[in-house]
């Protein structure tokens, strides 16, 4: 098997301890939770920090997920296994089940966090898509304290985020509105692969109108934006299919797909839209029936 | 550095650098050989132990990260001298052919079983989705998992 | 079906012996095998496809202190074994002198204290380059302007590895230029695939200098034939030589050949005085070890108008790699691939078969292909199914009408093949019943009337398996004949030696059964050595489904010798002339009085004790045979695929798999079964999502299982599966042999049952792997591009 080069590992007890840790350590200093993005990386070389600093301690502190005035907030040490099985999100966010289901595999499942993932920030990441559906908003540490971040500045680019160094995602809050339906579609070649194409979608309504609308898409773009344009093209209407053909053309219009093993690019535009459409329908089912 | 950790019910304890991962820890420094590897990429499931009750795969953890947890591998599932049912069911339905995805999907049936005495064959499927089979089709090891629900009491040697 | 709770005395269900072992962890596989001293090698490789080698330096490597050594192909061409036969005569590097020739190949060898270790020296060797042009499709190979992969070869200017031919190319000519046919032409490509069984290749080298033994404990399906091998490569004496098979963790012919990493272990353990393991990692055995089929074949078939088919003629260029490593027996350069005529009774069949090198990895012949039976099986039968299109027929009729009859057997094809027995018609007859084929049409109507996509597929393969006849068969001059040994102890417990190893096969359990239907010793009494040379006698080993077959049969005529010896050792005991005893219920008795009578086991005794025995019979219980089968065998079945494709989305959900499969008598209808729903995986993969594909610098694209993708729990459906029984009238017990039937079936039900389920969309053809992309750019096109 390919192994990782040699490094040195450090325990964090705390998230202070933490932070202290990477200020100490320096830049060649990574955190490592589930480890299921980072470890593999580095078993194929492609990653070799000099010091790993073990969070996994760190659960017990961060590993929640509760409700709080008017928010969902899950802890960046929430696995995916917990975010599946969690009633409470299942509840308010249906597209989270519907997302985590689909997300690699259950021994993955158990190890994997909602920080690791985000942090990840890869384009084909389904949380990333997720969050910013739902208008989330990171919450990131540093020696100074707290500060937040919307989900479209927090994802900077493919493999960038917001975090800065010594710095470190310790929570995710999700706003909790009424009249709220969402939904997250999927193609992928495989169990555990990556999306070749993946729409998340939120429709929170005004009566019969949608009041406002969130959609993003995973694996056609350079990183996990939203598609504000064709959100727009949502809101202040009936959920039509009619609106919904819009909104997923409008979707797959800007979306910017690359070709590869999975499809070629004018497939994935193709799902992008197909996928964007089947997602809303349902979360309009879901908001009309709440 | 030490690595202190309790494996089948028994605390056990060696020298690893951090980077070892915990497959090669139990197989290498343990001499626990039932825990396969078949992959580089954390696909195939092999080397799926239960860390805390859980399926993991012990490829894709450190050992270190695994100090101060309990690890069941695929010999801690018999206990004096009884199979336990998943491990007979194997046999019984003839789930397992060269053997070598065996021991990962029989933690995994036991993790199962232990949270949901009563799984379909659907979430027989789910459950081992994370792990790969070259020989058997998947057929009698969702038959074997479902022959240990049906006979929990029953274990022979 | 589970195993029943009695054990049977022979043929039937039971429970495996070897599985008390494997349920507990206690496997014996390479990478458990520890030894005093032991030190790990790792391969260095290139990253290039076709590159000169300007220097390899290693001196940084060899100042890492826990390596021991690293060699180089300079050091192994000053010994003269930088390069090494083939199993198809041609040569391949063990590690690379000039040039490489495929991205992945071995260019040095690091032997180090502990695996960690030597992935790390792996880094500290500084090789340099100097970049080629590189070819990777096989169609540009022979261009005039094409890079010379082979200019190593004395004589060899352009990439032409062998012209082959079989069938009688003016006879079908004739039958395709007569006036009434109708002729269907189609590209039919076999995309280049993987077996990637779960463990990877490895091997242990132990060479004592003092004994001047070598022990190899290896992940080999052919233990015999590569310890031969290695002793007219290497120059050590075979005599000294222990090839030890243990447990193998699925092989599928990716563990047939001899790779490299197991010669520079040999070389290792020699130069460093040590036992050497080398195990490799996933991506090394996509990337370097045997691949299979990438055949692009061009299929005509041609037939009356009412659906009676006249001839079919193929054309294949087949890509090798950068070597021609394929192993198949000899004569036969592109295996068994004149098996392509199918089930079907032909007036006339031609084809040609063209081998080229390209910068890729070798190989060709894998992945229970029974020789390059998976891709004949799957040309005739697209192009049946495509005749079926073109003439709106039926495709079940189409067959029917075409199968060659019960009445027919012994069947002479138009390509040589000498088919054993069969009763096709009843085999498509069971799977239709069981599938509920008129139903599930009527179903599709509906379906199709809503716009939905409902495919049902069928395919029915005839295979050849079980090589074979020797002076037919052989691979690298050894012939395919096995041998068996079986002696029966004092108390009457036996042991049964054999030629032939299985990688999950349960030979521990089938091959105890077809002893204790023959001689009634229970199969738990019975003990299957197997797997190390200096303890079974030689043979060619599993593959190509031949273990049944050769080395079964080999095993039914050596109990038949000792119970023919037991009926003289009864005769003295009894005082009977043998002639007066009949076996019944595994026992000597006298024909006219039934009280009288010895067991086995009595005899065991009696064989071994103070009974003086007649004239020219020695005493024990003992008795060795080679096997020499006078044909191959002829398994076959029909199977029937239900697909719901998503028109939106181009996904396709597999709903049903009826698979009906006749290999004649079943010793172990539990295995059997077992065998079938392996394959039947392995074909749901070839034809869905796997390819090794590559980019136009010769870059593997697949190199993981991120990206060679091996189907789950979630992508199978459930298994329903049907028999026919119709014994092979040569085989001593009837069996044909199973392993490799549901690889060799499934691809093309699958992909007919895609291609059926687009039929609205006007598609005729969809090549292989059948992504949701690839469905998708059928319903735009009508058709799809080939798989590069």
């Amino acid at each position: 098997m390919q192994v990782p080069a040699p490094f040195d590992y450090a325990r964090a007890s705390t998230v202070d301890d933490a932070i202290g840790l990477l200020e100490r350590l320096g830049p060649e200093a990574r955190l490592v939770a589930g480890g299921h993005s980072l470890l593999p990386m580095m078993k194929l070389r492609l990653a070799t920090p000099e010091h790993l600093v073990d969070i996994n301690p760190l659960e017990s502190e961060l590993g929640y997920i509760r409700e709080a005035d008017g928010e969902i907030r899950i802890g960046a040490l929430a696995r995916h296994r917990d975010i599946l099985e969690s009633e409470l999100l299942a509840k308010h966010f249906p597209m989270i089940r519907e997302a985590e289901e689909l997300i690699a595999d259950p021994p993955v499942r158990n190890r994997g966090t909602i920080g690791g993932a985000l942090c990840q920030a890869d384009p084909s990441e389904d949380l990333s898509a997720v969050c910013a559906a739902l208008g989330a908003v990171a919450v990131i540490r540093g020696r100074d304290g707290e500060r937040t971040v919307e989900m479209p500045e927090f994802h900077q680019g493919p493999y960038e985020t917001a975090v800065g160094d010594a710095e470190m995602l310790v929570e995710v809050r999700i706003p909790i509105r009424e009249h709220a339906g969402s939904a997250y579609e999927k193609v992928k070649r495989r169990t555990g692969d990556w999306a070749t194409a993946a729409a998340g979608t939120a429709l929170w309504l005004d009566g019969s109108d949608v009041a406002a609308a969130g959609i993003a898409l995973s694996a056609v773009n350079p990183s996990n934006v939203r598609s504000t344009r064709a959100e727009e093209a949502l809101v202040g209407r009936p959920p039509t299919e009619e609106a919904f053909a819009e909104a997923a053309a409008i979707a797959a219009e800007d979306c910017e797909p690359i070709g590869d093993l999975r499809g070629p690019a004018d497939y994935k535009r193709h799902l992008a839209r197909e996928l964007t459409h089947r997602a809303l329908r349902r979360a309009a089912e879901r908001a009309l029936a709440s | 550095m030490k690595i202190n950790l309790t494996v089948n019910g028994e605390p056990a304890s060696a020298e690893a650098e951090p980077r070892t991962l915990l497959v090669h820890f139990l197989r290498d420094s343990l001499g626990l050989r039932g825990t396969h590897w078949g992959c580089d990429t954390t696909n195939c499931g092999a080397c799926v132990v239960l860390v805390d009750g859980e399926p993991v795969k012990s490829c894709t953890m450190l050992a270190a990260m695994a100090d101060g947890h309990e690890v069941l591998t695929v010999e801690g599932l018999e206990r004096e001298g009884q199979l336990d049912p998943v491990q007979q069911g194997f046999i019984e339905e003839h789930g397992l052919q060269c053997g070598f995805c065996t021991p990962g999907m029989m933690l995994t049936a036991r993790a199962l079983l232990d949270s949901n005495p009563n799984p379909s064959e659907d979430e027989i499927r789910v459950a081992i989705s994370g792990q790969i089979c070259r020989c058997t089709g998947y057929k009698n090891i969702i038959a074997s998992i479902r022959w240990a629900a049906e006979h929990s009491e029953e274990v022979t040697a | 079906m589970a195993a029943t709770t009695e054990t049977p005395t022979g043929f039937g269900r039971m429970k495996r012996k070897e599985d008390p072992r494997f349920v507990r962890g206690q496997g014996n596989y390479v990478d458990d095998v520890s030894l005093p001293g032991m030190l790990h090698g790792a391969a260095l490789r290139s990253p290039l496809a076709h590159a000169r080698i300007v220097s390899v330096d290693t001196s940084a490597a060899l100042q890492h202190p826990k390596v021991r050594a690293v060699i180089t192909g300079k050091d192994l061409e000053a010994q003269g074994l930088a390069w090494m036969p083939t199993l198809s005569a041609d040569t391949q590097a063990v590690l690379a002198t000039d040039k490489v020739r495929f991205q992945g190949q071995e260019v040095a060898f690091v032997i180090a204290d502990d695996h960690y270790a030597a992935r790390d020296a792996l880094e500290l060797i500084d090789v340099e380059y100097e970049e080629l042009p590189v070819l990777v499709d096989p169609r540009k190979a022979l261009d005039p302007d094409a890079p010379v992969i082979r200019d190593d070869k004395e004589g060899q200017d352009s990439n032409h590895i062998f012209d082959w031919e079989a069938g009688d190319q003016a006879e079908t000519e004739r039958v395709f230029e007569d006036a009434d046919v109708v002729v269907v032409t189609q590209e039919i490509p076999f995309q280049r695939v993987h077996p990637c069984p779960l463990e990877t290749c490895g091997a242990v080298a132990d060479y004592n200098a003092v004994t001047g033994k070598l022990r190899l404990w290896c992940t080999t399906q052919a233990p015999h034939a590569h310890r031969t091998l290695y002793a007219l490569v290497a120059g050590l004496p075979e005599h000294k030589i222990q090839v030890i098979a243990p447990d193998i963790g699925g092989g599928f012919g990716n563990k047939v050949p001899i790779y490299p990493g197991y010669v520079c272990a040999v070389v290792g353990s020699i130069v460093t005085g040590k036992p050497v393991k080398w195990m490799e990692d996933r991506t090394e055995n996509l990337t370097s070890t045997g691949f299979a089929r990438d055949y692009l074949m061009r299929g005509r078939i041609a037939a009356d108008r009412d659906g009676r088919i006249r001839g079919l003629r193929v054309d294949v260029l087949a890509d090798h790699g950068a070597f021609n490593a394929t192993a198949q027996p000899s004569k036969y350069p592109a295996g068994f691939f004149h098996i392509f005529t199918g089930s079907y009774d032909l007036e006339a069949a031609y084809c040609t078969v063209k081998g080229v090198y390209t910068n890729k990895a070798p190989g060709g012949v894998a992945y229970r292909c029974s020789f390059r039976v998976t891709e004949a099986a799957y040309l005739v039968e697209r192009m049946v199914d495509l005749l079926a299109d073109e003439l709106e027929i039926d495709p079940v009729e189409l067959r029917m009408k075409n199968f060659i009859r019960s009445d027919q057997f012994p069947y002479t094809t138009k390509t040589g093949w000498t088919y054993d027995s069969g009763d096709y018609h009843a085999a498509m007859n069971e799977a239709v019943r069981i599938a509920g084929y008129e139903e599930l049409r009527r179903e599709q109507a509906e379906r199709r009337q809503r716009g939905e996509c409902m495919g049902i597929g069928v395919s029915f393969f005839t295979e050849t398996v079980g090589a074979g006849p020797r002076k037919d068969m052989d691979i690298a001059g050894l012939g395919m004949a096995d041998g068996a040994e079986l002696r029966v102890h004092p108390t009457g417990k036996a042991v049964l030696r054999i030629s032939v190893k299985t990688q999950g096969q349960g030979h521990e359990t089938t091959f105890a059964q077809i002893v204790a239907e023959e001689l009634g010793i229970p199969p738990d009494d019975v003990e299957v050595v197997h797997g190390d040379t200096d303890q079974t006698p030689f043979g060619l080993g599993t593959y190509g489904s031949r273990s049944t077959p050769v080395s079964g049969a080999a095993a039914a005529i050596v109990a038949r010798k000792v119970r023919d010896k037991a009926r003289l050792i009864a005769s003295a005991a009894l005082e009977f002339s043998p002639d007066d005893l009949e076996w019944e219920n595994c026992c000597l008795i006298d024909k006219g009085a039934t009280e009288k009578g010895q067991t086995i086991q009595e005899l065991a005794l009696a064989s071994h004790g103070a009974l003086e025995l007649p004239d020219g019979v020695e005493g024990h219980l003992d008795a060795e045979a080679v096997y020499n089968p006078p044909n191959l065998t002829y398994p076959y079945g029909a199977y029937i695929c239900v697909v719901d494709v998503d028109p939106g989305t181009g996904e396709v959900k597999l709903r049903r798999f009826i698979s009906v499969d006749d290999c004649g008598v079943r010793i172990n209808p539990m295995v059997v079964e077992g065998q079938i729903h392996g394959g039947l995986a392995e074909g749901v993969g070839i034809a869905l999502m796997q390819h090794v594909a590559f980019d136009e610098q010769g870059n593997c694209l697949s190199g993981s299982f991120m990206d060679y993708l091996v189907p789950s729990s979630m992508e199978v459906p459930d298994w329903e599966l049907g028999e026919t029984v119709t014994p092979s009238p040569h085989h001593p017990l009837g069996a044909k042999g199973v392993g490799e039937s549901s690889n060799v079936g499934s691809p093309p039900a699958i992909v007919n049952a895609v291609v059926d389920a687009l039929e609205p969309f006007g598609v005729r053809h969809v090549d292989m792997p059948v992504t949701p992309a690839r469905v998708w750019e059928a319903m735009q096109k009508g058709t799809t591009e080939p798989p590069q």
